[in-house]
């Protein structure tokens, strides 16, 4: 289970916490005029990577206010959680812990099927 | 050479304490190039190879699996199989899946302890009643036994189920007798050790780093045991899917998340069915050895970490407790987590793609055991003559710029 930070309300329990997907999506400025293949991307398609991910969270069952976070899905850790208005970080300041695009790291996965 | 098992082969390995029983399936060294390979060694991908090779007639395959076969999420789920889904394109995909389960021993002349208990899922609200019964009614239509059945007959079925004095009460269920359960580990066995028969190369401890494209054709797969050149790539990896897709420049609406399990200790037999819970979220089955089978919901984040987060565990030991009191002084012994490929409408996707000789088989989701052999069958037919089957041709990836969805929310009966 992961502590989150909250920037608004300190360090607290995952489970006070829900997830809110991908960050920095942008609505198409002109819906109308964009083609079927666009707003399909817009609507269904968000990245889903192994390893660095900047994702969205609410502090549900706390100060409700909403923030970013950068997280590493390949062990779970959080590396920076930032205000909404704060500007994102790029995913190159961070360390990206795996060998191959499908590969596990080697602190923090938990996946020992697949580790030698 | 086929293995054959029987009877008498049973007692003949037994007098020398079961020490000479041959391999089930050669570790081959891969070779240089093949006319398919699949990535991915679970239930999906070694059922592909084998329908490739027996129905089709295909020689020169490999499955490619990067851990050990069936280690990934064919060894990780809860081992329900039902076809009762709402909408006609999913009640055919899951009904073709259940008629192969029906037959899957004998075809493959290896138990995979195939259990029709009958598979019930229970209804707590007034929506939930209604849902529920528009989806036996919707079954109906499509031949798929389900039928509705009052807390009476849910007392009947399973006694040590609290009904009533309950937040939130049991006030009916759909029941599908046909459904039931299966062993998981032995679904990839036996799909592994006929499909080896035939000629496919099983390639385990081999991971595939990526998929080689040229001119928008497919030319092999890079692994940790060098490069492989294929004419056709299929790919079944489950939360890995969108990962590789990516190395050759596809996009797939899929979003990767952990998804809990739970065994408890062996007791004696106290529940001849399998008991799923879409509103307070649990759902229970009794294996063979006597363990309670408990699953939970996804953990509401993406992640690759294959365990999960315990408040999952916790709020599914609450409703689980809550319904059957019985269970309240168990101990669980085991709890684990693999990776699902969730596709926004809770549907899977079959399906070639821009690329050609590239073919997808994915987001299977919380749901994916239950579809093994239609899955893996209807893969290999997409492969083989490189289009669609008519059943698994709305699982398309065209659907999401369409937007003729399969959504399924409602029958995939673990929250997304």
């Amino acid at each position: 289970m992961l502590l989150i930070n909250c920037p608004y309300c300190g360090e607290r329990d995952q489970s006070e916490f829900t997830n809110g997907g991908e960050a920095h999506i942008a609505r198409p400025k002109n819906p109308e005029s964009i083609s079927d293949e666009k707003w399909g991307e817009y609507v269904f398609f968000r990245s889903n990577p192994k390893g660095i991910f900047h994702e969205r969270w609410v502090h549900s069952h706390g100060c409700r206010k909403w923030f970013n976070a950068v997280r590493n899905t390949s062990t779970d850790e959080i590396l920076k959680i930032y205000k909404l208005d704060e500007k994102a970080p790029e995913t190159k300041d961070f360390k990206n812990t795996l060998n191959s695009p499908s590969g596990e790291p080697d602190l923090g996965s938990g996946n020992f099927t697949v580790k030698k | 050479m086929k293995k054959k098992y029987s009877f008498f082969n049973i007692i003949k390995n037994s007098l020398s304490h079961n020490e000479n029983w041959e391999k089930m399936w050669r570790s081959p060294e891969p070779r240089k190039f093949y006319d398919i390979i699949i990535v991915g060694g679970g239930g999906h991908g070694l059922g592909t190879a084998y329908y490739l090779a027996k129905e089709h007639g295909l020689k020169n395959i490999a499955v490619i699996e990067k851990g050990w076969l069936g280690g990934g999420n064919t060894g990780r789920n809860t081992t329900i199989i039902r076809s009762n889904y709402l909408w006609d394109e999913s009640a055919h995909l899951y009904e073709h899946s259940l008629k192969l389960w029906e037959n899957l021993s004998t075809e493959l002349n290896y138990n995979i302890m195939f259990s029709q208990r009958g598979v019930m899922n229970l209804a707590h609200n007034e929506h939930d009643i209604k849902e529920i019964k528009r989806r036996v009614s919707a079954n109906k239509l499509n031949g798929i036994d389900s039928h509705w059945i009052d807390p009476k007959q849910i007392k009947k079925l399973v006694p040590i189920m609290n009904t009533e004095n309950l937040r939130y009460p049991v006030l009916g269920a759909s029941f599908q007798p046909r459904g039931g359960v299966a062993r998981h580990d032995a679904v990839a066995w036996g799909y592994a050790m006929r499909a080896d028969e035939m000629g496919v190369d099983i390639i385990q401890n081999c991971e595939v780093k990526k998929i080689r494209t040229k001119n928008g054709k497919v030319q092999g797969v890079e692994t940790s045991k060098g490069i492989i050149r294929a004419k056709r790539v299929g790919v079944v990896a489950s939360g890995h899917t969108s990962v590789l897709a990516e190395t050759a420049g596809i996009k797939l609406p899929l979003q990767s998340k952990p998804l809990q399990a739970l065994v408890s200790e062996p007791i004696k037999p106290v529940i001849n069915t399998v008991v799923m819970s879409n509103a307070v979220h649990a759902y229970v089955s009794q294996s063979d050895k006597g363990e309670l089978v408990i699953g939970a919901g996804t953990d509401g984040y993406n992640s690759f970490t294959q365990r999960g987060g315990y408040n999952i565990v916790e709020d599914t030991i609450r409703a689980i407790v809550e319904l059957y009191p019985i269970f309240g002084k168990m101990k669980m012994l085991r709890q684990w987590g693999g990776i699902v490929d969730i596709c926004p409408d809770a549907s899977p996707i079959i399906s070639k793609c821009e690329i050609e000789g590239l073919y997808f088989n994915c987001g299977w989701g919380t749901g994916g055991f239950k579809a093994t052999p239609g899955s893996a069958n209807l893969f290999a037919h997409t492969i083989a003559k490189d289009k669609p089957h008519s059943i698994n041709a709305p699982f398309n990836l065209e659907r999401f710029v369409s937007g003729r969805l399969v959504d399924e929310h409602g029958a995939a009966a673990v929250a997304h």
